[in-house]
């Protein structure tokens, strides 16, 4: 082979670390920290057995299989516990990284045009896409390390050397997968929208198929690359196979990224755009209409995404009826709640999950508002007979529709798959309202990402922060028994968990409030600021 | 000697062809313009020329080699400016400069303040924050502080004041006294005019014509006004005479270029009291080929073929 084509790559290695020199030691350590926190207080707080016990029961039935794993229920240590609850999590969380990291060095310089300067000077064709597979690759080896270390360096029993070895390999090696998966969309996809959109299908493909394989057929989840996270069986079995599997494909993938990159055209893809209308349709001759328009393959794909998710969720309510059938401790235990057949006090549960995912179409569709300033396209329609207060008014409507859509379809999937494998369906109005209830607390995360459109445009960023915020402490709330103002300080600790509680008109009214006056307040921002 | 030769290059995107059998070389020491309206195909002409978009068919070659296969090497010898800068917005122009320069394995660092100094560029600036004039000088500072042979530059003024035009051009002017070739991409006629030895005129995905300026203008219409003792008689049956105007200040018309003798000729017989020519510009020429040719073949340019 012509090594010409590989010409100067570490130059721009070197390069492209400096560009991402906050960046990734960011997420490495943000990383780190999300994963190290968590042994010290399960040591704490499950010290003796009777306490494993009981934790184990709310473990060992398939609605958390279907959320977090398998794990090693047998011997629950800390060790195993934090692997059970957290390394699933952590590596999805990872590869979501590997995604928007790749896709910034790959299809989003090339479609800015800055690749085109890079390849005028002497760098070879392929060099640019192997400077960042590396730079992905030493962070990944990096974080492997760091959290490898971190956790044998906590001193606690059950997380011995072996397992906080395989612990930050996995989480490594799911990085390098989906670095493989997006630099392959990269060369696929024309532009890094869609680049994104595709990885990111595959990544919830993934954990869904993990999901649906963990409670029905187990060997099916090694399928899944999220699958072999629990099948390594960290600080049990210790399982380095599916290391060697993880790497095996990455190296697939990014042999086969390098091999369509250098059979396509600069600034191609191989899923091509097609020709559009001639005219623009009466409705998108409005800014809302515009704005849509712009979102439109987003919505369509995130709403048929949260169909499926809600559908996945629904269809292990058969297992969950048949698990608790045959269970009497478990009837015992959980038949507190009046009205409510155990399996659905899974719902709520399940409902935080589906309604902090359903959170993130319309959060983006607000900060759309944010990126298409930022493009300077905004000026175009402000330059005609647009007012600053339809333009945000436009957005903040599709926002609201948005997640309202998102919400009931993930519920309608739920209702419609349960209902398919159950022998006593469950009742579409309680799965509604439980979805529902969510709403008003969508509505708060909405309000701030439009105050932080009108007040702080550079800071619109922060909404996703505090979103990672409440996915922490509801994730892990009931486990790492947190306070109760911790979870409160989330718009989402205070929606009612329908149907174990009671719908409650209090929190539904003030979320609401709180919701609609930081709307209010944005239009004054917007209206007073510089674009 | 031709430092860049393309041979029937023929580009292809899907089933749109781009390029259709371009034909044309660059001498060493030569600038050469490539003119065309929007869509003909120059900078997809460029992009193949510097290995970034393969060719169809056909074969470009510059320094000798092969522009797709050896484009690493050819590159050592060659600085690039696309008429759309865009830059890293979290690094300065400085920084920019210094990886465009350090990857050329150039180290010109006296030529590169001089040029920052010439452009008026503030270098500590974040790309963020440069205006489109401010991107495409970081652009040409880099391109011209390296030591390159052949300069391809796409556009490379659209966005310069007047002033920095005329820096610009006094680059051009260096680097080609130096013996080094330019290949030019503009739609500023008066700057191909001022600076270029050759042109290449490409309309949807063809030239139709290459030449010096002398020879090109050879092809066009030479502004003439005369007065004369008495009204000139029977002018319009004369061949090659175009767009006869009466004015307060005499009689205006255009003439073919091989006709002009023959012209002259007719009119003197009336007496000149005044006559002015004017040489046709590169407007002109550009205006006739494109004019004539879209009312003979009734296209809009950059069609499909
Ligand atoms: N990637 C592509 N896919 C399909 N068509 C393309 C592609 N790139 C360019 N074209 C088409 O090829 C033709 C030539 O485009 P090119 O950019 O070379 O024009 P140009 O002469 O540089 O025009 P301008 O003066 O506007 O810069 C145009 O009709 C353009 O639409
Ligand atoms: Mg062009």
């Amino acid at each position: 082979m012509d090594l010409n084509i590989f010409a100067n790559t570490g130059k721009l290695f070197r390069f492209i670390l400096h560009l991402d020199r906050i960046r990734i030691p960011l997420w490495i350590i943000g990383l780190a920290l999300f994963t190290l926190i968590v042994p010290p207080t399960f040591e704490n707080l499950y010290e003796t057995q009777q306490d494993r016990d009981a934790i184990i029961e709310t473990m060992a039935n398939p609605a958390m299989t279907a959320m977090l794993g398998t794990g090693d229920l047998e011997n629950y240590t800390t060790g195993a516990m934090t692997a059970h609850n957290m390394l699933l999590i952590t590596a999805v969380i990872v590869g979501l990284m590997a995604i928007l990291l790749v896709t910034r060095h790959t299809r989003a310089e090339e479609e800015e045009g800055r690749i085109e300067m890079i390849r005028s000077l002497p760098s070879g064709r392929l060099s640019y896409l192997n400077a960042t597979l590396l730079v992905t690759s030493g962070t990944y080896i990096v974080l492997a390390l760091f959290i490898s270390l971190g956790l044998y360096a906590l001193g606690i029993e059950s997380i011995d050397l072996e397992g906080s070895l395989l612990y930050g390999a996995i989480l490594g090696g799911t990085g390098l997968v989906f670095a493989g998966v997006t630099a392959v969309f990269a060369q696929l996809t024309e532009n890094s929208r869609g680049t994104i959109g595709w990885s990111v299908t595959i990544l919830i493909f993934f954990y869904l198929l993990r999901a649906i394989t963990d409670i029905s057929n187990e060997a099916l989840s090694w399928l899944s690359p999220l699958g072999w996270v629990s099948k390594a069986g960290v600080y049990s079995s210790n399982n380095w196979g599916p290391i060697f599997l993880m790497l095996a494909v990455s190296l697939v993938l990014f042999i086969l990224a390098n091999y369509l990159n250098s059979i396509r055209d600069l600034e191609q893809g191989f899923i091509a755009s097609k020709p559009g209308r001639k005219y623009a349709t009466r409705f998108l001759q409005s800014p809302i209409g515009l704005a849509f328009r712009l979102q439109r393959t987003g919505f369509i794909a995130w709403a048929i995404g949260m169909y499926i998710l809600g559908a996945s969720y629904g269809s292990i309510f058969g297992d969950l009826e048949s698990f608790f059938e045959g269970n009497e401790i478990y009837q015992q235990m959980l038949q507190q709640a009046e009205g409510a057949s155990i399996a659905e006090q899974f719902i709520p549960t399940l409902m935080i999950v589906i309604s902090l995912l359903a959170t993130v179409p319309p959060v983006m569709a607000m900060n759309k508002l944010r990126g298409e300033e930022k493009n300077g396209r905004l000026e175009h329609l402000l330059a005609r007979a647009v007012s600053r207060t339809r333009l945000i008014t436009s957005y903040l409507i599709l926002a609201i529709v948005n997640g309202f859509v998102m919400i009931s379809l993930s519920a309608l999937g739920l209702w419609s798959a349960a209902n398919s494998v159950m022998e006593e369906g469950l009742e579409f109005r309680m799965i509604f309202s439980a979805a529902l209830a969510f709403f008003p607390a969508m509505l708060v995360m909405i309000g701030i990402a439009a105050f932080l459109n009108g007040f702080l445009p550079r800071l619109t960023h922060l909404v996703w922060m505090y979103f990672l915020y409440s996915f922490f402490v509801l994730y892990l709330g009931n486990l790492m028994q947190f306070p109760n103002w911790v979870g409160q300080l989330s718009p989402f600790g205070h929606v009612p968990e329908i149907p174990i509680e009671d719908a409650t008109f209090m929190p539904f009214f003030l979320l609401s409030i709180i919701a609609v006056g930081l709307m209010l307040i944005s239009f004054v921002g917007f209206r007073n600021r510089d674009i | 000697m031709n430092i860049l030769e393309v041979r029937n290059l023929t580009k292809k995107f899907g089933k749109f062809t781009a390029l259709d059998g371009v034909n044309f070389e660059v001498g060493s020491g030569e600038v050469f313009g490539f003119i065309g309206p929007n869509g003909a195909g120059k900078s997809t002409t460029i992009r193949v020329l510097l290995g970034i978009l393969k060719a169809s068919e056909g074969e470009v070659k510059i320094f000798g080699k092969d522009a797709w296969k050896e484009a690493v090497e050819i590159h050592k010898r060659l600085a690039y400016v696309p008429g759309d800068v865009n830059l890293w917005p979290n690094l300065t122009g400085g920084e920019v400069i210094d990886l465009f320069v350090k990857l050329q394995e150039g180290n010109n660092q006296s030529r590169r303040e001089e040029l920052i100094k010439k452009f008026d560029l503030d270098p500590t600036k974040k790309c963020r924050t440069y205006s489109k004039g401010n991107r495409q000088k970081v652009a040409l500072i880099a391109a011209f502080s390296s030591d390159a042979d052949l300069y391809i530059l796409d556009e490379p003024t659209s966005g310069l004041d007047p002033l920095m035009e005329q820096v610009f051009q006094e680059c051009v002017m260096e680097v080609k006294n130096k013996g080094k070739s330019v290949l030019l991409s503009s739609h500023i006629l008066s700057e191909v005019e001022k600076l270029c030895d050759r042109v290449g005129i490409i309309r949807q995905g063809q030239i139709i014509e290459t030449g010096s300026l002398d020879e090109l203008r050879h092809l066009t219409r030479t502004h003439i006004l005369v007065e004369t003792k008495q009204p000139v008689s029977s002018l319009n049956k004369i061949q090659g005479i175009h767009e006869i105007e009466e004015t307060a200040r005499g009689l205006t018309f255009q003439v073919d270029t091989e006709e002009l003798e023959h012209v002259i000729r007719h009119i003197s017989q009336f007496g000149i009291i005044k006559l002015e020519s004017a040489p046709p510009t590169l407007e002109d020429l550009f205006m006739r080929h494109y004019e004539s040719k879209d009312k003979v073949e009734g296209k809009v340019s950059g069609g499909v073929h």
